[in-house]
């Protein structure tokens, strides 16, 4: 249960929270940028990636060349998706840690 | 029977049954029911979401279509895992911020209007239940296969399983039910892989080579081609994976069982780490299957292959593997079908109850009753459709609900998050359009219609040509919604967006 006292802050806080002051403020607008230019391209690259393969399968027979071994450039490009996935993942884990720190400063200024 | 098995699924059931009796004793406000009031951590969410998401269709059916058609089998493994960063980089921190049990929460917290949250809850009980189908129909014949229980029993047994874990235990009960099966499923996948890689000396080129030669496609098993021959299909199917996952109701409410977004970025992170291991593990059991058991063995228990894994296990560990393998199949069927029942039951008790029949008058303990009689509800009316459903193609009902997900929820939840003008008619044409031409897309496609008897549903000319929707009612979901917005001479509530945008990145809200 919430003490009175957080309870009569959070009321504070709801009757003076500005929306459209927040959204246009520096650090918000920075947030939105940085955020878009990161999030933006990468989605871009891994569609491009993902549906090069079955694209390159479904179209032609370049894939079906050996790499090494029995194992064709299919399935290298196949592990590549894997690869690919799991690097996006710890990219974006660092670079959401940049965020976190705007929001933060984000939440500051509106309660401050 | 196979008594070791019979012994061994006795047991998952029973710790499954403790794990709900401790957790229906914290299971009292609707906060627990529906989200095991946000207090799992991100470590336990991740291996709750990849134990969601592993269902019956992924273990047994890739291991499967892997065994018997090569590298093509495996292009469902690979859309199921990238679409997890649309997940991660799209929806997953926007909707935790917005939304608080369902995904109507999120699309009505910009638009507050009953017609949008009715149609959302509306899509979200279609979804589950196409997928709630495939999974009872797939558990019924697997479990006739292992135990020799008849279809009927074995339907009801399952049934009445997973309505016990929603009804008393809620989401906490349904979350560590998914929890242990994952471990369950990465340990038996994990052995299985190890003991097939010992088999080629563990040299994965050493496997390579020898798989030329031990299926009856010959070298062409590891290339591309075998199943999907139609261009247009591939692209079809593949779009509808790497879309599908980021509209699934039941896998998008396990984003609000976490205190923030934070939390939910990491347990995607966490989510995608488990789940990528498991589905590179599917090529062995895929080849495995095919070297150890055999093309002929694995199409005379199952012509669609569903049997290859506990089969292979059987091959190379005895009745003790092939035993934890079923029992663990058994497992992921009983989480999964939970996790949807779940998922249906919260837009029934909380969007169509909670908000539109009582105006969110209903007190705390009126909404756990309709929420626990909604889950019987959903319960008993899936297992009836599964009986009835039980000659249906389970990839069918699959696929459905991947193209439903893709073009009727995807395309709102980008847009309210990302575009300014998007409104209230938007939003309800987008959904609609999106249900109605993914369901319409199917019906006419060759799933439905075959000129040979017993290939499809009914004989007679496809309408559709492609089996996969996606490629069309994807888009035709986004234009829908960009259309009703832009036709609609409704204006959308600039100051609205400003207070969304702001909650969306940051969890910033007003109390309500």
């Amino acid at each position: 249960m919430a003490s009175n006292d957080s309870i009569a802050k959070e009321t504070e806080a709801s009757a003076s929270t500005d929306y459209t002051k927040i959204v246009q403020s520096q650090s918000f607008q920075e947030l939105l940028r940085k955020k878009r230019n990161f999030i933006v391209p990468l989605s871009i690259f891994f569609m491009v990636f993902y549906f090069t393969l079955p694209i390159l399968t479904s179209y032609s027979k370049v894939l079906n060349s050996i790499a090494f071994g029995a194992i064709s450039w299919a399935w290298i490009f196949a592990f590549a998706q894997f690869i690919m996935t799991w690097t996006l993942c710890i990219l974006y884990s660092k670079k959401a840690a940049t965020f976190d720190q705007l929001v933060e400063k984000i939440v500051k200024e509106a309660k401050g | 029977m196979n008594i070791l098995a019979f012994i061994l699924f006795l047991i998952i059931v029973g710790l499954t049954l403790v794990i709900t009796y401790f957790a229906s004793r914290r299971t009292k406000t609707t906060a627990d029911f529906y989200t095991a009031d946000s207090s799992l951590t991100g470590w336990q969410n991740g291996w709750a979401i990849a134990g969601d998401y592993m269902s019956a269709a992924s273990f047994l059916g890739i291991a499967g279509m892997v065994a018997l058609s090569g590298f093509d089998g495996f292009f469902y493994s690979i859309g199921f895992l990238v679409a997890y960063l649309v997940v991660l980089y799209i929806v997953a921190e926007p909707l935790r911020n917005l939304g608080k049990y369902t995904l109507a929460d999120m699309i009505a917290a910009r638009f507050n209007e009953k017609k949008v949250r009715g149609v959302a809850a509306l899509n979200t009980i279609s979804i589950s239940t196409f997928y709630m189908i495939a999974q009872l129909v797939g558990a019924g014949a697997l479990i006739k296969l292992l135990l020799g229980i008849d279809y009927l029993y074995s339907v009801i047994i399952v049934g009445i399983l997973m309505t016990v874990y929603v009804v008393f235990g809620g989401m906490t009960a349904t979350s560590w039910v998914q929890i242990v099966k994952a471990v369950l499923l990465m340990a038996g996948t994990f052995i299985i892989s190890i003991i097939v890689l010992a088999k080629f000396d563990f040299s994965v080129i050493e496997m390579f080579k020898q798989m030329k030669t031990a299926t009856p496609l010959g070298a062409d098993f590891l290339n591309p081609g075998n199943k999907f021959k139609d261009p247009l299909d591939t692209l079809s199917l593949n779009l509808a994976l790497v879309l599908g996952t980021a509209g699934l109701p039941h896998i998008l409410i396990r984003f609000f069982t976490v205190k923030d977004a934070i939390t939910a970025r990491k347990s995607v992170v966490y989510a995608t780490w488990i789940i990528g291991i498991f589905y590179i593990m599917t090529i062995f059991l895929g080849f495995g299957a095919a070297a150890f058991v055999g093309y002929d063995k694995i199409i005379a228990a199952n012509a669609a292959g569903n049997m290859a894994a506990p089969l292979l296990a059987e091959a190379i560990g005895g009745d003790f593997l092939f035993a934890f393998v079923s029992a663990v199949a058994f497992a992921t069927i009983l989480a999964v079908v939970a996790g949807l029942v779940l998922s249906a039951a919260s837009a029934f008790a909380h969007d169509f109850y909670g908000h539109i029949i009582r105006k969110g008058q209903a007190t705390d303990k009126e909404q756990v009753v309709a929420a626990r009689w909604a889950s019987i509800g959903v319960s008993v009316l899936s297992i009836i459709l599964a009986l009835f459903a039980q000659n249906m193609n389970v990839a069918f009902l699959v696929s459905l609900a991947f193209a439903v997900a893709a073009s009727a929820n995807l395309p709102i939840i980008v847009f309210t998050v990302f575009w300014k003008r998007f409104n209230t008619a938007g939003a309800v044409t987008g959904m609609i359009v999106g249900l109605v031409s993914s369901l319409l897309l199917v019906f006419l496609s060759p799933n439905v219609w075959s000129p040979v008897e017993g290939a499809a549903i009914f004989v007679g000319e496809p309408l559709f040509p492609l089996a996969n929707p996606g490629i069309i009612s994807i888009p035709i979901g986004f234009i829908a919604a960009i259309a009703g917005t832009l036709l609609s001479s409704k204006k959308a509530d600039a100051k609205k967006y400003d207070e969304i945008l702001v909650t969306a990145n940051t969890g910033m809200k007003d109390p309500i």
